[in-house]
């Protein structure tokens, strides 16, 4: 067991608990914070686009090129993740993220 | 010029749950006319992930989104429904009573107006729409300096043209409009595109005679006493920041899904989904229903199938608003003949 802290659109900081194997978009989904995971966690939309703290950032695997493509299509910061693609396990306990903004 | 046409149902998106239903109408003797913002039929299936394997369609152990479209399509052919598609519905209005059921429908492209007895909603997660990059006051621009598609190239001839995205669109438009543009540029997140090879590498040729500029970065602003654009402010990697001069930008930033007008209609909606019963997928008006990812009732399971089940519940229902003096005899397609003559499969 262990938790995820997420900072909302507000700027309100959440700390959820979070469940290994799960991936995060599904476990911010699952706390019920706005986030779309519209295709489901294919990879294929971007709506569960976060920003991931700098010091996690190099303790995560990187992002595969689909990821990459995907990312393509939002505006990105150079700690851009889609949090679809972050599995969650015991080493990312305390694992902090911000949400991005949606499109218009 | 605007068309009207009278029909039984009229179904609101094409994806795989609205073309199931034509199938179950269409056993019910039920026409159908379907309507869709895309301009090909499949809804997320055909336009998010065409490739992608779906494990969970009941005796398909294997299926892709673009093969289960197209079995749709050769399972509901014997109805003949009628496509609209590139439209978007834009109003829809009762016009009957509860006990007997009209609409007016009318869509926002061509302006045709539909009257029916009654309407299939099976909008997924709504319209698709291109994604707008949130930039602040993006929209001031809209129209007359931002752009989210193409429909006219001359709009373009001796204009600066900012091109933003790496996918086929933004790479296909750069090399379209670049020879009627006084200068574009091409503006991309890092140096990799996922398109078409020889369009990648003609616009790289293109960079390279000088006769386009290609930069890596993000606009962040706009620039130019709204609506007029004048430029467009962007930002590397590495914080800097420089300005773009462009008349019109061009984002290509995909698709994203909206609920749009339904949200219009007069029908209850619980966080943008539609609420049903489970016994006809009914809605709190007498006549619309809504099938497939945009309803919601208690243990509602977001899957391809259950808005299969659901389409054929609400067939039934329909049948009693379109032929309210027939009785409803519930038959098997394997060993009724009357079912079998309608697939065009009668021995």
């Amino acid at each position: 067991m262990g938790v995820i802290h997420v900072t909302d659109r507000a700027g309100q900081r959440h700390t959820l608990e979070a469940i290994e194997g799960w991936r995060v978009m599904e476990i911010i989904r699952d706390w019920g914070l706005p986030i779309e995971g519209l295709c489901g966690g294919a990879c294929e939309c971007a709506t569960c686009h976060v920003f991931v703290a700098e010091e996690w950032l190099g303790r995560l695997y990187p992002p595969t090129e689909e990821e990459e493509d995907q990312l393509d299509t939002v505006m990105t910061q150079p700690n851009s993740r889609l949090s679809c693609q972050i599995l969650w396990t015991p080493e990312l306990d305390g694992l902090e993220v911000t949400l991005a903004p949606t499109g218009a | 010029m605007t068309d009207h046409i009278e029909t039984d149902v009229v179904i609101i998106g094409a994806g795989p749950v609205g073309l199931f239903a034509v199938f179950e109408l269409g056993l019910l003797d039920i026409k159908c006319h379907l309507i869709d913002i895309l301009p090909k039929v499949g809804g997320q299936c055909a336009e998010l992930y065409p490739e992608k394997p779906i494990y969970d369609i009941p005796g398909f152990p294997m299926v892709t989104g673009q093969g289960l479209v197209d079995n749709l399509m050769a399972q509901i052919e014997p109805f003949h429904p009628t496509f609209h598609l590139n439209e978007m519905v834009e109003s829809l209005e009762s016009i009957g009573t509860p006990e007997a059921p009209l609409f007016r429908v009318r869509t926002s492209e061509n302006g045709t107006t539909f009257t029916c007895k009654a309407v299939i909603i099976a909008a997924g997660g709504g319209s698709f729409q291109p994604k707008k990059p949130p930039i602040e006051n993006i929209e001031a621009y809209e129209g007359t300096g931002v752009y989210y598609a193409v429909r006219k190239m001359e709009m373009f001839r001796n204009k600066k043209v900012l091109i933003v995205g790496g996918g086929d669109s933004a790479l296909d438009w750069t090399v379209n409009l670049q020879p009627i543009a006084k200068r574009l540029t091409l503006l991309h997140r890092r140096d990799a595109f996922r398109a078409a090879p020889h369009t990648v590498e003609k616009m790289r040729s293109l960079v390279a005679s000088g006769d386009m500029d290609l930069h890596l970065g993000q606009v962040t602003s706009l620039k130019g006493e709204e609506p007029v654009l004048e430029g467009a402010v962007i930002r590397k990697d590495d914080g800097s920041e420089f300005t773009v001069d462009c008349d019109v930008m061009l984002p290509f930033f995909g698709l994203t899904m909206k609920l749009g007008p339904i949200a219009d209609w007069g029908l209850n909606l619980h966080e943008n989904l539609i609420p049903v019963d489970t016994e006809k997928f009914e809605t709190n008006v007498s006549g619309i229903f809504a099938i497939g990812d945009i309803n919601t009732y208690p243990g509602k399971l977001k899957l391809i199938l259950s808005g299969f089940h659901e389409g054929a519940l609400a067939a039934q229902k329909v049948h009693r608003y379109v032929y309210p003096e027939k009785k409803l005899l519930f038959q098997y397609t394997t060993s009724s003949t009357s079912l079998q003559k309608k697939l065009g499969v009668a021995a």
